[in-house]
């Protein structure tokens, strides 16, 4: 017994050591899997506080970028407004579809949140946002919501704070998200990530050769992705890899959103998620 | 200044010089990341003892983690430079009781050269390490020794500016002070 003291006190350094390490390993490994660590939350809002200091230097010089950004979107919506569409002959009509646009909410999917980025980083092999909502701003813990900006996706919500939110951006291994390109009636769906090289480009998989893909072409957000509501733009083809051994193509995608310059993002509840998941959960679990 | 003062402003200064200055380069290349944070190891004074050296720099890389959203991998790293630290500054010490007569290591206290060979081999220790924990991840070896290799060269770069740029004055410590 007292050899295993005098054992202990004689290596306590690399002991000490030891416990630092695995201290600091269970925290790493812990926080890539499920996206929460110890003190991330009191810490969170520390950093969070500090990045926002900073973020109001930062803001001023981005003012321009940011504001073309926003300028752009306004053209976007404007041009889909109903007064653009006459037709000048009565063989044309315009039929307004009959959707229920209510003011009760009832049939309402998706509710957007606007959220100021207090924080970007996009050196890393994974890259996330602060945004300055929290649960105090109306977004409940433990929540997936998708995050567009003015151009693009952004990312989804992966830890929540008192008044600040962590978004995982779609530069960052472990995101995916389903997508689709269309071609007239044609439409196929495939799943985007990140490969880490480049942050200006993404990877889609899993389009048929069969579609003709050129490069230009706008990649949206499919309907089967569940976060994102369906048609929002992800990118536009960049280049295809022709895989002769395979049927399927692997596409370059260039971001539509500027990870690096992005002010503005939206957050997007899905109001009917809860439902979707109870309706699919017993057939997830008996696959 | 008192030795622990200045530590504590270099502490932060250094910190938010990474997360501010460093890591909003825009990336020029994936294997090149700006790293220069843990100089403020390197600069510890040499009196510090082994456990208290691992627990300040425990500390500080979990700061630095807590900004930049991976927790617990630069404390990793930080861990581990300062273990090695004292034997590393044992067998590149210039003369008899340099550690004594000096507060803490620089190119005055040690000579350039060991200094240089100090600041190079815990350089590499932590990013062989640091990109080792990222390797787990993305599994090619050629991303491992590139990433390892250059930016071992940025910061080597960076820490060789820094000693040029800001001269620390290391008063020579004698018994009558």
């Amino acid at each position: 017994m007292r050899n295993i003291f005098l054992f202990i006190r004689r290596f306590s350094n690399f002991f000490f050591f030891l416990v630092l390490q695995i201290v600091a390993l269970s925290f790493l490994f812990r926080f890539n899997k499920y996206h929460e660590a110890i003190f991330m939350g009191v810490a969170g809002e520390v950093t969070g506080r500090v990045s926002e200091k900073y973020n109001t230097v930062e803001y001023y010089f981005k003012l321009k970028r940011t504001n073309e950004a926003l300028v752009q979107e306004n053209v976007h919506l404007r041009s889909l407004l109903r007064q653009n569409y006459q037709g000048p002959d009565t063989t044309r009509k315009l039929i307004i579809d009959s959707i229920k646009v209510d003011s009760l909410l009832k049939v309402q999917r998706f509710r957007y949140y606007d959220a100021k980025v207090v924080n970007t980083f996009v050196t890393g092999l994974d890259n996330y946002f602060t945004i300055h909502r929290g649960s105090n701003q109306g977004i409940p813990k433990h929540t997936e919501w998708g995050v567009i900006g003015p151009q693009g996706i952004v990312g989804r919500i992966v830890s929540v704070g008192d008044n600040f939110s962590v978004v995982m951006t779609a530069l960052h291994h472990q995101f995916k998200v389903y997508c689709m390109i269309r071609k007239g009636q044609d439409v196929q769906t495939g799943i985007v990530s990140w490969d880490g090289v480049d942050p200006r480009f993404l990877t889609l998989i899993n389009i048929p050769k069969s579609l003709p893909v050129a490069a230009g072409d706008t990649v949206l957000t499919s309907n089967v992705s569940d976060i994102y509501p369906p048609g929002i733009v992800v990118g536009t083809v960049s280049s295809i890899v022709d895989d002769k051994s395979s049927n399927f193509y692997t596409i370059k995608i260039k971001t539509a959103t500027n990870f690096s310059s992005i002010q503005y993002v939206y957050l997007i509840e899905d109001l009917q998620k809860e439902e979707q998941q109870k309706l699919e959960d017993p057939f997830k679990k008996s696959q | 200044m008192s030795p622990l003062v200045k530590n504590i402003a270099r502490f932060i200064f250094f910190l938010l010089v990474q997360v501010f200055v460093l890591h909003q380069v825009p990336p020029l290349h994936r294997f090149v990341t700006p790293y220069l944070y843990y100089l403020f190891i390197l600069w510890l004074p040499f009196s510090m003892g082994r456990g208290s050296l691992m627990l300040v720099a425990f500390l500080f890389g979990l700061s630095l983690d807590y900004f930049l959203y991976t927790p617990g991998l630069h404390a990793a790293a930080c861990v581990l430079i300062a273990y090695v630290r004292p034997f590393l500054i044992n067998l590149l010490i210039r003369q008899e009781g340099s550690e004594m007569t000096y507060a803490s290591p620089s190119p005055t206290s040690m000579g350039w050269a060991p200094y240089l060979t100090y600041a190079l081999v815990m350089t590499l220790l932590h990013h062989t390490y640091l990109v080792f924990l990222e390797y787990l991840q993305v599994r090619s070896i050629l991303y491992f020794i590139g990433k390892v290799l250059a930016t071992t060269g940025v910061s080597m770069l960076l820490i060789i500016i820094t000693e040029l740029l800001f001269y620390r004055k290391e008063r020579y410590r004698t018994n009558t002070a």
